[in-house]
């Protein structure tokens, strides 16, 4: 069965997408920041974890003990340094400035390791398969990848859910000022939420980089399906926003089967289809505005 | 030495300027209402002893220290705790969550979550509910509860009897008493003069941002009080 194999295959990069979208729902969550530089960031992340891998000379993989870290630190001084500063009467001025940050870095990339194709190699990983049956083969990478994608998603809502950190996320985002007069230091909640996104989209960027080739213009494109994986799920629902990741996988997968330019189209199609039927997204629990 | 301190506070919503050279003191200890019109101020005067309206002249003293510079968080871990008007639960938490959250701040002290229960039995067995779905009078008691997990030494009540059934109104300022003898001072402010006037141990009326009349509610007879809520007389 090829559409068994089709459809498998979607599933496996809708984890992907998934994990490029549950940062972009955590931080509009919390404090309503639209990020357009999400994409272009994972990008940076992918090429940080390149010239990381490539000056230790270490496995990619590897590298993700330093990028991480990196991308935890650099997520929280960008929204101390310059985001906290972003008026916020209205979500409008933080998507200007963030598309700024994103047009930054694509350029400060493109001057630091031109327009050339990069590939983050991880040896033996990237081509070993295993051999379910005959017409069914899953690759080792995308399969870690979509574990990956559940372990991030899973930890996510164990902090959402378990600890005074989630609790103060979901309370700032019910009522910042309420929050506040229990104590919540709102500044520190917000860079705390962009330091825990942009860690996880680095992350999906260096998985992402493992995957497939990437140049400094790939960033926009990322944060295209992450916002669609985000609405075809609902807005405010982790897992939905998994489910949402996975038809979009799938959907991408069937138009490519169909024909091979047609993967991106069938993506957008399903996401307006969903968008016509349900605006509030498959799982959302907050109305649409 | 008074546990709160307000010296010619003023205090301003942008051009608008709600608070004028405010006088208090509140000892620890005693419950001191604060009374007054719609638009007196009282809200303004809470909110900006918890920090979230900004002081714009005079000095909030909070056991010796000036803390009108401080952060809202700040004055939490020093033990300001305010129950906002309106309630202000939040509604995508779980009852218990809420209260949780409402020691994100905790300072030692006699409340936890089943110290809350206690005083507050309603409230058990809707611990795993959603905050969302609860009554008005069980939303302010979840929003008492959550003020008390920080264990404050001053709390600011605004308005809790607005909208509320007198008998569920009667069951908050009993429980009001509880809290007094854990130690922690009570500010209340209410538009029900016989009911502030009932809880209080002293009072201030305010009257278009200015104190109108203080004192202790027996020595004053209704028709000052009158005077000096509505404005007739000018002191």
């Amino acid at each position: 069965m090829n559409w068994v194999n089709v459809i498998v295959q979607g599933v496996l990069l809708g984890g992907l997408y998934a994990l490029f979208a549950a940062g972009l729902s955590l931080t509009f969550g919390v404090m309503r920041l639209v990020n357009l530089a999400h994409g272009d960031l994972s990008i940076l992340a992918a090429f940080f974890c390149f010239t990381v891998a490539d000056t230790l000379d270490v496995n990619p993989l590897l590298a993700l003990i330093l990028v991480l870290p990196a991308a935890f630190l650099f997520g929280y001084l960008l929204q101390r340094i310059v985001i906290e500063h972003v008026p916020r009467f209205d979500v409008l001025p933080a998507i200007v400035v963030t598309f700024g940050i994103g047009i930054i870095i694509e350029n400060a990339l493109l001057q630091e390791y031109s327009a050339d194709n990069r590939r983050l190699l991880v040896g033996g990983l990237q081509t070993d398969t295993i051999k379910i049956n005959e017409q069914l083969s899953v690759g080792v990478m995308p399969l870690l990848t979509f574990v990956a994608a559940i372990v991030v998603l899973g930890l996510l809502h164990l902090l959402l859910t378990r600890t005074q950190l989630g609790r103060a996320f979901r309370a700032t985002s019910d009522d910042p000022d309420a929050a506040r007069i229990v104590g919540v230091d709102h500044r520190r909640t917000f860079a705390l939420a962009l330091a825990i996104s942009i860690a996880t989209v680095a992350l999906a960027g260096v998985l992402l980089g493992i995957r497939t080739s990437f140049t400094p213009f790939a960033g926009p494109a990322r944060l295209i399906f992450a916002f669609e994986a985000v609405i075809i799920g609902g807005l405010g629902s982790l897992w939905g926003t998994l489910a949402g990741g996975i038809i979009l996988g799938v959907a991408q997968a069937i138009g490519a089967e169909i024909d091979p330019g047609y993967g991106v189209l069938a993506g957008h199609l399903v996401f307006l289809a969903v968008l016509v039927v349900r605006p509030t997204g498959l799982f959302g629990k907050v109305a649409a505005a | 030495m008074s546990l709160l301190e307000v010296e010619t506070l003023d205090s301003c919503y942008g051009d608008f300027q709600a608070l004028f050279g405010i006088e208090l003191n509140v000892d620890e200890g005693e419950t001191f209402a604060i009374i007054g019109a719609n638009g007196a101020g009282k809200s303004t005067l809470l909110t900006t002893i918890a920090g979230l309206v900004p002081v714009a002249g005079g000095r909030v003293v909070f056991d010796g220290v000036a803390i009108d510079r401080a952060s809202v968080h700040r004055r939490v871990e020093l033990g300001i705790a305010l129950v906002p008007e309106g309630r202000r639960i939040f509604p995508s938490l779980r009852v218990e969550e809420n209260l949780l959250i409402g020691g994100f701040r905790r300072r030692p002290g006699p409340w936890n979550v089943a110290r809350v229960y206690e005083a507050f039995p309603m409230l058990e067995p809707l611990a795993r509910r959603s905050a969302a779905g609860l009554s008005g009078g069980e939303q302010q008691m979840l929003a008492i509860g959550r003020a008390l997990m920080a264990n404050p030494r001053l709390l600011l009540l605004d308005e809790i009897s607005l909208g509320l059934a007198p008998l569920v109104v009667q069951q908050l300022y009993a429980t009001l008493e509880t809290i007094k003898a854990e130690g922690t001072t009570p500010i209340i402010v209410e538009q029900d003069i016989t009911q502030a006037m009932r809880a209080a141990d002293r009072f201030a009326c305010l009257l278009e941002g200015r104190v109108s009349l203080t004192g202790y509610p027996a020595d004053v007879d209704r028709a000052a009080i009158t005077d000096a809520y509505f404005g007739v007389v000018g002191t």
